[in-house]
């Protein structure tokens, strides 16, 4: 029964080549052993199973008593799991704060659900997985693979059927069903073509255009007050959004993603781009807060080196230099609003960005 | 007594009372009168911006001028303020350890007075930001819920939603907030310390400051309540799954190679 009862020490009867001989056809693992005559006779000969090896649980009954009382404790402690995740559930305030090393401050409902409905799961796991690995049967069996391939004769047989019911069908005679049969299978994909349609309405002007207009003023984005030249000082960042846009408005959010600004002031002599400086009031520039990549809220703002930073996918943007892109994937400079100072020497917008801002499309130019 | 009571008919007795008196009132003059407060003020200020301009020669003119003009190591700190100074060296960022990207937060290295001698003496440079009072700076009766979002607005895109920091562009970051005291966090505000910009009183109110120290009082202090726990940096949810796929998978995966690695044959090969 055991006579390999190790595989790094097959005894002679049990090398490869009498092996294939004595289990011909059965598959196995390959031995790890083989001496040099045979290597040369037969080198991928099939050593077959190796014999079956008991375990304790199958020569001893007390063994095989304890594995399963094991397993009934396992199943056991699952329940009460459950009935602790039901408890807990029940028991514990939902607002209840409690300090678990190494979690932190965390909420004791949180921590007593989670804790029990995992005991209980793991507990059905192990249980199956002791169960299976100590009293249900571990005799190997192995099972003869069959080829995919069918038969000569049956082939045969279903062409001659496929033949047969082509003729009796009339496929090659009867041209107009053919051809009407072929019509109308391939119309048929049109009415899910179609529904595409529904995908939304086109978004025609409201990429090209934001709520920017001619002498509207610059909120600040904290206050909700307009802002003045003399706010904006070398090295500060502020939000702003158009006048007239409320956070209680049906479409703020819509607005708001397209029209926000960040407004920074860079010493006039710091500027690099002509543009920029013509489109500034005094240094005081305002630029489209969304990332011209795929369009993410961007204002990570170094204020020594006037760099921002997209933290979607590090695009990087010269403020000092008409926000050239210096690094990352995205593919044009964010849009500059051109703003002045109005009569009562609040900053205003002196129109809508001349490009349409984030990210871009098809038909962008 | 008797002596004294003896001679009050002296005809220089008067002279006596009257030189008395008058020392008497002078001294009580010289001892209680606000002028001369006023004057023990001015030297008090002018003694700690002495003091300060000493440890000033010591400890920052090496980069930062003997004047504090700034030289290529180190700007110019004239105009910068006192409470860039109570910023700087209260949080141990100055003195600098060693050039860098950015200058780390470490021990502090001056006491409070001292670096309250230092800000004397680079506020007597040019007119800058003073050095904020508890009230300014106390988030008491603040409105937590407003504070968010200012955060949200005006912060979290480099410091994260929670405080909990992030990268910048080469080597720069926006650091941790959590433990960070409200002096600090309104300073740092105030003046825009490195790459950091300023949020001035002119474009977010004291109001609004207070507002946000509230709010990281509540969220990234040591007490933070956090009802899911283990926040691995509060990234969110793809820095959660990746957590899940990488560490809870792979786990499973060491218990199951660790299950049948293990052998249930009563002879143990």
């Amino acid at each position: 029964m055991s006579q390999t009862g190790s595989n790094k020490d097959v005894s002679e009867e049990n090398l490869p080549s009498e092996q294939a001989t004595a289990h011909e056809g059965a598959m196995g693992v390959p031995p790890r052993t083989k001496s040099l005559g045979e290597v040369a006779d037969d080198p991928f000969a099939d050593p077959g199973l190796p014999p079956h090896e008991p375990r304790v649980q199958d020569i001893d009954k007390r063994a095989a008593k304890r594995s399963e009382r094991t397993v009934a404790l396992l199943f056991t402690v699952s329940m009460l799991a459950t009935v602790g995740f039901i408890a807990s559930y029940v028991v514990l305030p939902i607002d209840k704060i409690v300090y678990v090393w190494p979690f932190g401050h965390i909420s004791a409902l949180n921590f007593a659900l989670g804790l029990t409905l995992g005991l209980a799961l793991f507990c059905i796991g192990a249980g199956a997985v002791h169960w299976a690995r100590t009293l249900m049967s571990d005799e190997e069996h192995a099972q003869e693979r069959h080829p995919i391939e069918a038969p000569p004769e049956v082939k045969a047989q279903v062409m001659a059927d496929f033949k047969q019911g082509a003729e009796e069908s009339g496929m090659g005679r009867r041209k107009l069903i053919r051809t009407t049969l072929f019509g109308a299978l391939a119309m048929v994909p049109l009415s899910g073509v179609i529904l595409l349609r529904d995908l939304g309405p086109l978004p025609e002007g409201k990429l090209r255009h934001t709520l920017w207009s001619k002498g509207k003023l610059l909120v600040n984005q904290n206050t909700n007050e307009p802002l003045r030249p003399e706010d904006v000082g070398v090295g500060s960042l502020t939000f702003a959004v158009p006048e007239g846009l409320e956070e209680d408005d049906h479409d703020f959010q819509k607005e708001v993603a397209k029209a926000a600004l960040m407004i920074v002031r860079i010493q006039p002599e710091d500027i690099k781009d002509k543009r920029e400086l013509d489109w500034s009031h005094e240094g005081i520039v305002a630029y489209s807060k969304i990332c011209t990549h795929v369009g993410c809220p961007i204002s990570l703002y170094e204020q020594q080196t006037h760099h921002v930073l997209c933290p979607c996918h590090q695009s990087t943007f010269d403020l000092s230099d008409g926000a050239r892109v210096i690094f990352g994937p995205a593919g044009h400079a964010l849009p500059q609003l051109r703003i002045g100072v109005n009569k009562d020497g609040y900053l205003e917008a002196l129109g809508d960005f001349d490009e349409p801002v984030g990210p871009s499309f098809w038909e962008r130019g | 007594m008797k002596k004294l009571s003896a001679r009050r008919r002296h005809p220089l007795a008067a002279l006596v009372v009257l030189l008395f008196a008058l020392a008497v009132t002078g001294g009580l003059y010289a001892a209680f009168a606000p002028a001369d407060k006023a004057q023990a003020d001015t030297t008090a200020q002018s003694l700690a911006i002495e003091e300060g301009k000493k440890l000033y020669s010591v400890g920052c003119a090496s980069c930062h001028g003997t004047g504090g003009q700034g030289t290529s190591d180190g700007p110019s700190l004239v105009g910068v303020g006192s409470a860039a100074v109570d910023f700087q060296v209260g949080t141990g960022r100055m003195p600098a350890q060693q050039p860098g990207a950015q200058m780390p937060k470490k021990p502090k290295i001056y006491t409070q007075a001292e670096t309250d001698q230092l800000g004397a003496y680079i506020a007597s440079l040019g007119a800058g930001p003073i050095k904020p009072t508890e009230d300014q700076y106390s988030p008491e009766g603040a409105n937590v819920a407003k504070g968010g979002e200012l955060f949200r607005t005006n912060c979290a895109q480099c410091h994260n939603f929670t405080g909990k920091g992030g990268a910048l562009t080469g080597g720069k970051y926006a650091p941790e907030l959590d433990g960070v005291t409200p002096k600090h966090i309104y300073e740092a505000m105030q003046t825009g310390p490195q790459n950091m910009p300023s949020f001035p009183e002119s474009v977010m109110p004291e109001k609004n400051k207070q507002d946000i120290i509230a709010y990281l009082g509540t969220v990234a202090s040591g007490e933070s309540e956090s009802p899911g726990g283990l926040e691995l940096g509060g990234l969110g949810p793809v820095a959660e799954g990746l957590f899940g796929w990488v560490f809870g998978l792979g786990a499973l995966i060491a218990v199951a190679i660790w299950v049948a690695a293990r052998t249930a044959k009563a002879k143990k090969s």
